[in-house]
């Protein structure tokens, strides 16, 4: 049985369809990421399947209960964290802990094992008032209080959005773990560098799906060879190699460009073109795509597309 | 389950230092000070004199004005234009003029006319200035017609009109025991209407709403656990209310304290779910501010506290019923100032009832959709 089966599910906003038609599955025991730019539909998604919002249309499975009518089952085996910090800021951290263990009817002690790794680094700090943490440690808060009722499926809206690159690694660190334990987790994240820690992706764009697999099929089907560019003029070098017809696609990609070519286009060649454009110590190497790269084809292919 | 839900509340009530001061200050400033402020009776009203007799019944008629606790004179003009400019001037607010020959109309018993003319900015002070001048100047000639003739006065001659009143209730007609239960009754509307809206809103903004809804609590209860405590707030801003009343005013229920509980219980849990409604409606705590002023103005306008009901147009008379102020005005003026007892307020009883129902269900239908 799947953890969370989705078909044709469609969900509006006025004129946007933030959610448009998905249908996907995700697997027992499976680390699922939603990877995709901001309003890509990731948020409307995850709140539909914490049974916060009514969908338009279709239907959603959640552990095997469906959304809308089995909402209150649901809502006892799902964990949810949303994007945005939303535990009581005017309580401490143990305080939420044991409030939101009480709610679900449980206690920090019973399923303290499964909190363990993650609460260990915020304990120090459990008599603080939550409001007055660090972003790092409020999403560990935060997780250990999606976690304190040992949910079968745990939703994470975007949980490392605004956390230091130190505690993003820290943080997925203990996704891995959790997910070794067996817990289903499916997390969205608009950082494609995460991407490859999932087991499965899916790449999510005007709410559609434009690709589902695991990072790695993903990766392997880059349909061209890649070659990262770079020259003493990086401000001019976007349209230079823009204006060379044998170039395909070119984006700019941290302090290199990446790019692509046509059948008839080389290295060689464009080194020429550029040096006779006045460029210098152009540095043309050929590099793996990452997601990132298959991302932005995938998008500019669906958007070729409309 | 509920037990946690009210815990939960109860240290977030506690660590809000803010919330307890407004508890102590509100019924401090809205019993204490407010009765000063809001009274409308008229006093010091600022009297310009213009005599054009100078004889000695218009030196006694002066002295008489001037010697009432409403007057104070100010100004004593040679004639009528000089003493114009001096209202204008804003140095008096009434002007008293009287006419050549005064006394001699007087002792002849003809008409004797007096003027008096008032500033009208203020309605109020001019309106009764004017009224209570008028009454002095009756008084006056009835006094002087009494002395100069007393065996002329015959009953067939001058009819002597003497109105006594006894007021009712409030036998000095002192403004403040006619205000203060009114204005324990804006007391509890504000704090109790105020701080269940924000109190929801409040977690609608910063979203902990969200993390509530996909735990297994049910609506019903959260709604429960954020009523609970405004109740008891309710009763306590309500305590401090009659307390500082009784303290600083010395005025305490008529009637039976137990009957002034039983409809602050309604009352309180009426404007509470009034509260959940806006809330419910809003989606910031700005936005619920400007609902509620909106609404309760409206209402503590519209609920006989400041002006009569009766000298209000027809239609608003019949807007004024669906206001729950109103009968929680009149329910603890009632006890307050005429004893009244339960049985003699069944009909407010039923109608506040209603108003409970009402909003409550609301409340929870409206919570239930918002979600």
């Amino acid at each position: 049985m799947a953890a969370v089966s989705v078909e044709n599910l469609c969900k509006s906003y006025g004129k946007v369809q933030a959610v448009n038609k998905l249908s996907f599955a995700v697997e027992e025991g499976e680390l699922y990421g939603i990877i995709g730019p901001d309003g890509a539909g990731k948020t409307t998604l995850f709140r539909i399947l914490a049974t916060l919002m009514l969908p338009d249309g279709g239907t959603a499975r959640v552990a095997g209960y469906d959304v809308v009518n089995d909402y209150r089952t649901i809502r006892n085996l799902i964990g949810y964290m949303p994007g945005r910090f939303s535990l009581y800021q005017d309580l401490t951290v143990e305080e939420n802990l044991n409030f939101f263990a009480t709610v679900f009817s449980t206690t920090v002690d019973e399923n303290y094992s499964l909190i363990e790794d993650i609460y260990k680094q915020i304990e120090p700090f459990k008599k603080r008032l939550a409001g007055k943490l660090s972003g790092g440690m409020k999403q560990k808060l935060a997780l250990s209080c999606a976690l304190i009722h040992k949910p079968e499926v745990l939703f994470l809206d975007e949980p490392t959005t605004g956390v230091d690159p130190v505690s993003r690694k820290e943080f997925w660190n203990m996704l891995l773990k959790l997910k070794r334990q067996g817990i289903t987790i499916m997390v969205s994240t608009p950082y494609m560098d995460e991407a490859t820690l999932c087991d499965r992706i899916a790449l999510i764009q005007n709410g559609e799906f434009l690709e589902v697999d695991t990072p790695r099929h993903i990766i392997d089907r880059y349909p061209d060879v890649l070659w990262s560019v770079k020259s003493d003029k990086m401000h001019r070098l976007l349209d230079d190699l823009r204006s060379y017809p044998h170039v395909k696609s070119s984006f700019s990609f941290g302090e290199t460009f990446h790019v692509t070519f046509y059948g008839q286009g080389s290295p060689g060649e464009l080194e020429a073109y550029l040096s006779d454009r006045g460029h210098q110590s152009v540095e043309i190497r050929k590099i793996a795509p990452s997601v990132e790269d298959c991302f932005m084809l995938l998008g500019r292919k669906g958007k070729n597309g409309k | 389950m509920l037990r946690f839900l009210l815990e939960k509340e109860f240290k977030q009530i506690f660590r809000n230092p803010f919330l307890l001061k407004l508890l102590v200050i509100m019924p401090l400033m809205v019993i204490v000070v407010f009765p000063y402020v809001t009274n409308q009776e008229v006093r010091n009203v600022k009297l310009s004199i213009v005599d054009n007799d100078h004889s000695p019944a218009s030196n006694r008629l002066i002295q008489k004005a001037a010697s009432s606790s409403c007057f104070q004179l100010t100004d004593v003009s040679s004639t009528y234009d000089e003493a114009l400019r001096n209202l204008e001037l804003g140095e008096s607010d009434i002007i008293l003029e009287i006419p050549r020959n005064f006394e001699w109309d007087l002792k002849r018993n003809e008409k004797a006319k007096v003027m008096i003319s008032a500033n009208s900015v203020n309605g109020t002070q001019g309106g009764l200035g004017s009224q209570y001048l008028s009454f002095i100047v009756t008084d006056y000639g009835n006094e002087f017609r009494e002395q100069e003739n007393p065996v002329n006065l015959s009953a067939a001659d001058i009819p002597i009109f003497q109105t006594d009143m006894i007021y009712r209730f409030n036998p000095s007609l002192d403004y403040k025991v006619f205000m203060i239960p009114g204005l324990i009754v804006v007391l509890v509307t504000l704090l109790c209407c105020a701080l269940t809206a924000l109190n929801i809103v409040g977690e609608k903004e910063s979203g902990t709403i969200e993390q509530i809804n996909v735990t297994p609590v049910p609506k019903s209860l959260f709604i429960i656990a954020k009523l609970m405590p405004n109740w008891i707030i309710g009763f306590l801003a309500l305590a401090f209310g009659m307390i500082f009343a009784w303290l600083i005013h010395g005025l305490v229920p008529e009637g039976n304290l137990f009957t002034v509980f039983v409809f602050s219980a309604l009352y309180i849990l009426a404007m509470s779910g009034m509260g959940m409604v806006i809330s419910n409606y809003s989606n910031t705590m700005q936005q619920a501010m400007f609902i509620m002023f909106f609404f309760l103005i409206i209402m503590m306008l519209t609920c006989g506290l400041f002006t009569p009901l009766n000298s209000m147009p027809e239609w608003m008379q019949i807007i004024t019923k669906v206001n729950p102020v109103l009968y929680f005005v009149e329910v603890i003026r009632l006890i307050y100032l005429k004893g009244s007892t339960l049985n003699e307020l069944v009909p407010n009883l039923l109608w506040l009832c209603g108003f409970t129902i009402v909003f409550n269900v609301w409340a929870v239908i409206s919570y239930k959709k918002s979600a």
